[in-house]
């Protein structure tokens, strides 16, 4: 049965291969045996492995540097904000009659550490921001985005706008002065579209005022609709970066020159 | 020269050599289970999807009506400054339902437009026509100023600096004899010419093509009921 690679070890800490003349261990974990530790007994009954390895353990271009990660640490981000949001989740209330905020305070004054979990829902949210446009710095200028990853670059794209939705729907959630404001200033925003931004600010408002629907309506899109496009893009995202392997900096000349390329310059 | 024209396909499958064709058949077994297959997904996915997309459109479509409020008597109001008036736009949602109204007599050397049973009394709305602060009259300056990005109006809530794109917008007002109070009704926009239009959301000019551009909304009413 194919194995996981062993992690690599330093040298020290690598178990020493036996001495010839030695009795060698032929012990009950042998893959003769068959599959006895846990891991390889999920392997055995769902064949994961193969695609563990095809998507961990990938060849990754010479040149591959720490500005390869933001990608990954916007996923994190991701998922920081998904675990904190589902737990704050437990506390809020969408409740536009006080309600919201009074379960914004209760969750900030009385819950045990509240403050920082919220704290790091409110904060992670701009550093995700960040991370996103630092992620996508690297893939535009390092020419990632051509050919034939047009349509990563096209999925990142729509991430970055659901990102943003969802900026734009938990800064309501609060429900104190500023959030309020900032929502009809942003709703009215949106109605500047001609012919269909008036529509679209019913839409979000769910009437032609801020009423009581428009908290739980933001409150729907921002932990619901969203994040599950969110989550089912980055997916694809994901997939398609495994599929087609990551590039190399664009800096770096290949190890030796393409014949090809050479017949046809001496042509010219 | 060779025809290179295929001959047509016949629509019958037992022309077409398809194994276990009938007589008189048109279209295959498997195409058939296909497309029922297809068909009842797709059924059984707007048999949810529909309705619940309509559910959530519905608020688009739905007229809210604003009930008319009395806001004090008549004597309450100067024609030469304004007096704030809290009123409720929507009921039922405690302070974020309440808004205010600036609300003063008509003046007949201030305000040139013609003058009907509706606007008797001049009562402006506090949201900013930029993008829908809060405006704030202030007495000294007789401005209304906006916090957020410096707009500033006139006594009749006209533009007089900064970014909005229309006058602030006004309610109907009238007297109501059995009770001798004023009265607030329905929200209106109106251009600078002082012409009503049915109330528009802030940032949206409502001069020239601007009427055209940001229609009226399904979900408001263009005339008190």
């Amino acid at each position: 049965m194919p194995r996981l690679p062993a992690p690599p070890l330093p040298k020290i800490l690598q178990p020493k291969p036996k001495r010839p003349g030695e009795p060698q261990d032929v012990g009950a974990l042998s893959p003769v045996e068959g599959a006895l530790t846990a891991t390889d007994w999920i392997d055995e009954r769902t064949s994961l492995s193969p695609t563990v390895r095809w998507l961990f353990f990938r060849k990754v271009p010479r040149g591959t540097n720490w500005a390869y990660t933001l990608g990954s640490a916007t996923l994190f981000a991701f998922l920081s904000q998904a675990v904190t949001g589902v737990f704050l989740a437990m506390y809020y209330r969408p409740d536009v009659a006080g309600g919201a905020y009074e379960s914004i305070r209760n969750i900030n004054d009385n819950v045990f550490a509240g403050q920082l979990v919220h704290g790091m829902h409110k904060w992670g949210a701009s550093v995700m921001i960040i991370l996103i446009f630092l992620h996508m710095g690297r893939v535009f200028f390092y020419g990632a985005y051509k050919y034939p990853r047009e349509l990563t670059w096209v999925i990142g794209v729509v991430l970055l706008i659901l990102t943003l939705v969802m900026g734009f729907s938990g800064y309501l959630l609060p429900f104190d002065q500023r959030s309020y404001w900032a929502t009809i200033v942003g709703v009215n925003i949106n109605g500047t579209g001609p012919f269909i931004g008036p529509f679209l600010s019913d839409f979000l408002r769910g009437g032609p005022e801020f009423g009581a629907t428009t908290l739980s309506r933001f409150y729907s899109i921002h932990m619901l609709l969203v994040p599950g496009a969110m989550i089912a893009l980055i997916g694809v995202h994901l997939y398609l970066v495994s599929k087609l392997g990551t590039t190399a900096p664009p800096w770096l000349k290949p190890d030796h020159e393409d014949p090809v390329l050479e017949l046809d310059q001496a042509e010219v | 020269m060779p025809d290179r024209r295929r001959a047509p396909k016949s629509k019958y499958t037992l022309d077409r050599d398809i194994p276990g064709a009938f007589e008189g058949e048109t279209i295959t077994r498997r195409r058939l289970m296909v497309g029922a297959a297809n068909g009842a997904g797709g059924v059984a996915a707007a048999a949810f999807t529909l309705p619940a997309l309509a559910f959530a459109l519905a608020p688009v479509f739905k007229t809210q009506n604003m009930p008319w409020q009395a806001v004090g008597p008549p004597s309450d109001f100067p024609n030469d400054n304004y007096v704030v008036r809290v009123i409720t736009l929507l009921q039922g949602i405690g302070e974020a339902g309440k808004s205010i109204a600036y609300v003063r007599t008509r003046n007949s050397s201030l305000d040139t437009e013609p003058e009907d049973q509706y606007n008797r009394w001049i009562a402006l709305s506090s949201r900013c026509a930029h993008l829908g602060c809060p405006v704030r009259w202030v007495d000294a300056a007789e401005r209304f100023i906006c916090p957020c990005h410096g707009g500033v109006y006139n006594i009749r809530g006209q533009v007089a600096g900064g970014p909005p794109v229309r006058p602030l917008d006004r309610f109907y007002t009238r007297l109501n004899s059995a009770t001798g109070m004023v009265e607030i009704g329905p929200r209106y926009s109106v251009n600078t010419e002082f012409q009503r239009f049915s109330p528009r959301d802030p940032a949206e000019p409502i001069d020239g093509v601007g009427q055209y551009l940001y229609p009226a909304r399904w979900s408001t009413n263009s005339l008190p009921k």
